[in-house]
């Protein structure tokens, strides 16, 4: 076995990242380490998702640097929830035996009922409820072992009941250990589920801080804006 | 990793079926008037239990199948066109042409003959239609009953291929290069007269307003030749087989099943193998 | 096939050498489609997923050549497989197997085409979620592949009509021989040109029942599919 290879702490220092169809950002710098959850909070357009697609890999800043734990390049032990989880055409369970690296039917039981879908393994993935599908999204994240886990508002389109449903996964993976990096617009579920908070608006980072320090006393103006309500353009 | 196995069990299967009669098997390279006629139906499962050979046909003009000859993707050829086999065999590419069978062109057209030709010799017939200009069919395809059309027309003085290369020939005469039922098709449409051997006539169904209008005529005789190509160009070609069919077509019995070929009780092939200078 | 038979008796009345030439052009041509797809399913994926110079140049010509002449890919294959041909050696011209590989030649570019534009689009979905899962590019092929099978059986289905339906090829390479190489289109061209219409147009009727029954299996197969995996 393998020695794994760590990609925290994960920086960035002053990325940008220009495009036509994605969110631009400025200046990122920020530093992740490990322990409680980090939410991106922020309003849409915010730069939200763009962060956590650099973080992940998926997208390569325009200009400045990300690190995951000082190399240029990312480990392979990150794994991504997005909003709509695409699944393949096959059954939930298979769905999840896809991310994993060797066959391991036992795994995959475990980690089905992991998230609550253990009755569900021979559904074909495509035909579960909204819930469902994000809820196998996020077993077969977890497949991949990962140390980093970035989700981008998984629950956006989701009732709350099924949100409570994958919150409630959340908190139980970060207690196991793994760093979850999460983006959403929803000031409740920030409240109930950060350690610290990362406020983006318009493509900058505005403010970092825990989440006692943040929702009590932000220092920003934007923050305060947001927190109050009121549409930060 | 199963769908691939039955993939690839798929492809090989598709690629290595049973060859069909491979092993005693010969490919002779003969006409379409002699297909359509339907004489190989009759002769060749005779052959075949004669001697246990398959032979498989494959009909094309003259010109076509004796260069399917001269590249050696035929061990025999079966065509009706003496000049050009005889050019064949001077040439190298077979070993002895035999003669063995004729039928004889008939001048098709239509019932109301509107050149007025019924009943005159064929050379009389063909002014009259190249003077009063009457739609004409030539098949223009290098076959045997091409060249025999392009000879009738020289014997009654006209030289169709010197005149069409100087742009003087007119619309009345067609050359589709295509074969006989194929001309026979397009003449009963055109309203036009066509030369066709009698074989492919009396086995032709489409005729609706067509008729013979001239037959017996000397000059229309379709003589019938079979050649071996020559083994010594191809190594491969199946020589001691097709030897085999050329001497079973010479022979009595061969001949007999030729002549034994009828449609409404009509013959469609006289046997002369044993006719010299034929 | 008795001459003068009418066709409606023919066809129903269990004429032997008829299934027999209905047979080899099932075998021909759904046997070309497997050769095709081997080649082009994996050759279309690659060109939806990859990016290389005159990468452009080669879509249009696969694209071009999905309207690829018959009787030319006939004439050439004719060519190749000659015993004066470069690979006369072979000796499977006028056989089954040359009419496989011509009708899988001519059938080629329409499977790449459209397998390339199914995959393209389907990447454009599935893009960020294999990339995240540090999918290999190999595995890529192979599960874009699997997720597009319902479409890529429709793409397989226009290869099939397509040999189906053609004559040139197969009457080049085939030669039409009695009880070898006849198929159902050969033997359309060869009773039309022996003026028995009727009977030609039995069999042309008899080679569109094929072909709807061909396609009303592919989707049964894709409708049981699709219930079972989604």
């Amino acid at each position: 076995m393998r020695a794994a290879v760590t990609d925290l702490p994960l920086e960035l220092v002053d990325a940008s990242l220009i495009g036509r169809d994605v969110h631009i950002v400025t200046g990122l710098t920020l530093t992740l380490g490990g322990g409680a959850p980090t939410i991106l909070l922020g309003p849409n357009g915010s730069g939200k998702s763009t962060l956590l697609r650099l973080a992940m890999g998926l997208a390569r800043p325009t200009a400045g640097r990300i690190r995951w734990a000082g190399r240029a390049a990312p480990g392979e032990r990150l794994a991504m929830v997005f909003q709509r989880p695409v699944m393949l055409r096959r059954s939930a369970a298979a769905n999840v035996a896809y991310a994993l690296r060797a066959h391991d039917d036992a795994r995959v039981t475990e980690l089905l009922d992991r998230v609550g879908l253990g009755a569900l393994g021979d559904r074909p993935a495509r035909r579960l409820s909204g819930g469902e599908q994000q809820r196998l999204a996020l077993a077969r994240a977890l497949a991949r072992d990962p140390e980093i886990l970035f989700l981008d508002e998984p629950t956006a389109s989701l009732d709350p009941a099924a949100t409570k449903g994958v919150e409630d996964i959340v908190r139980n993976v970060a207690a196991t250990g793994v760093k979850i990096v999460m983006a959403t617009h929803d000031i409740g579920q920030a409240r109930r589920l950060a350690g610290d908070i990362v406020f983006l608006a318009r493509g900058r980072l505005v403010e970092r801080a825990d989440a006692a320090q943040f929702f009590n006393a932000p220092t920003t103006a934007e923050a305060a804006a947001f927190l109050r309500g009121d549409l930060v353009i | 990793m199963d769908r691939r196995v039955v993939l690839g069990l798929a492809l090989a299967s598709a690629l290595c079926t049973p060859a069909l009669g491979q092993d005693k098997s010969i490919v002779v390279a003969s006409t379409t008037s002699t297909q359509d006629s339907g004489l190989f139906r009759h002769i060749l499962p005779i052959f075949k239990a004669r001697t246990g050979i398959d032979v498989k046909v494959i009909a094309q003009g003259t010109g076509q199948a004796l260069d399917t000859g001269k590249r050696g993707d035929a061990d025999v050829v079966f065509v009706h066109a003496k000049v050009q086999e005889e050019r064949f065999v001077s040439d190298g590419w077979g070993m002895k042409r035999f003669a063995v069978m004729y039928n004889d062109f008939v001048l098709i057209g239509p019932k109301s003959d509107p050149a007025g030709i019924k009943g005159k010799d064929i050379e009389t017939a063909l002014k009259t239609i190249r003077d009063r200009q009457v739609p004409f069919i030539s098949r223009g395809d290098r076959s045997g009953t091409h060249s025999a059309e392009l000879a009738l027309w020289k014997a009654a003085g006209i030289d169709i291929e010197k005149e069409s290369s100087e742009k003087k020939l007119g619309a009345w005469y067609k050359a589709i290069g295509q074969g006989m039922g194929a001309a026979l098709n397009t003449a009963g449409a055109a309203g036009a007269y066509v030369l066709a051997d009698r074989g492919t006539w009396l086995s032709f169904k489409n005729r609706g307003d067509l008729d013979i209008v001239i037959e017996g005529d000397k000059r229309m005789f379709n003589q019938y030749g079979v050649i071996l190509v020559n083994p010594a160009k191809h190594a491969h070609i199946k020589a001691a087989l097709g030897r085999q069919f050329i001497d079973w077509l010479v022979s009595a019995e061969g001949q007999k099943a030729i002549a034994d070929y009828k449609i409404n009780g009509q013959q469609l092939f006289f046997p002369n193998a044993t006719v010299l200078g034929a | 096939m008795p001459d003068g038979a009418s066709a409606l008796e023919l066809v129903f009345g269990g004429d032997p050498a008829l299934y027999a030439i209905v047979a080899l052009s099932l075998y021909v041509s759904l046997s070309a489609v497997v050769l095709a797809a081997l080649v082009a399913l994996p050759l279309g994926a690659l060109l939806a997923l990859t990016r290389f110079p005159g990468r452009t140049f080669v879509v249009v010509i696969i694209n071009a050549f999905m309207g690829l002449p018959p009787v030319v890919v006939g004439l050439a294959v004719y060519l190749l497989l000659s015993r004066s041909g470069p690979l006369g050696s072979l000796g499977i011209l006028f056989t089954p197997k040359a009419m496989i590989i011509a009708q899988a030649l001519l059938v080629m570019p329409i499977i790449a085409a459209l397998t390339r534009q199914t995959i393209e689009d389907l990447w454009a979905e599935y893009r960020e979620e294999l990339t995240a899962l540090r999918v290999t590019p190999a595995r890529r092929v192979a599960t874009l592949i699997w997720d597009a099978r319902f479409s890529l059986v429709t793409t397989l289905l226009a290869g099939f009509g397509r040999a189906a339906a053609e004559v040139g090829t197969v009457m080049i390479v085939g030669g039409n021989i009695d009880g070898f190489t006849r198929t159902m289109t050969t033997a359309i061209a060869l009773e039309t040109s022996k003026g028995d219409l009727p009977l030609a147009m039995g069999l042309g009727l008899v080679l569109i029942v094929l072909i709807v029954a061909v396609n009303a299996l592919a989707w049964g197969a894709r409708r049981v599919g699709e219930m079972r995996a989604g």
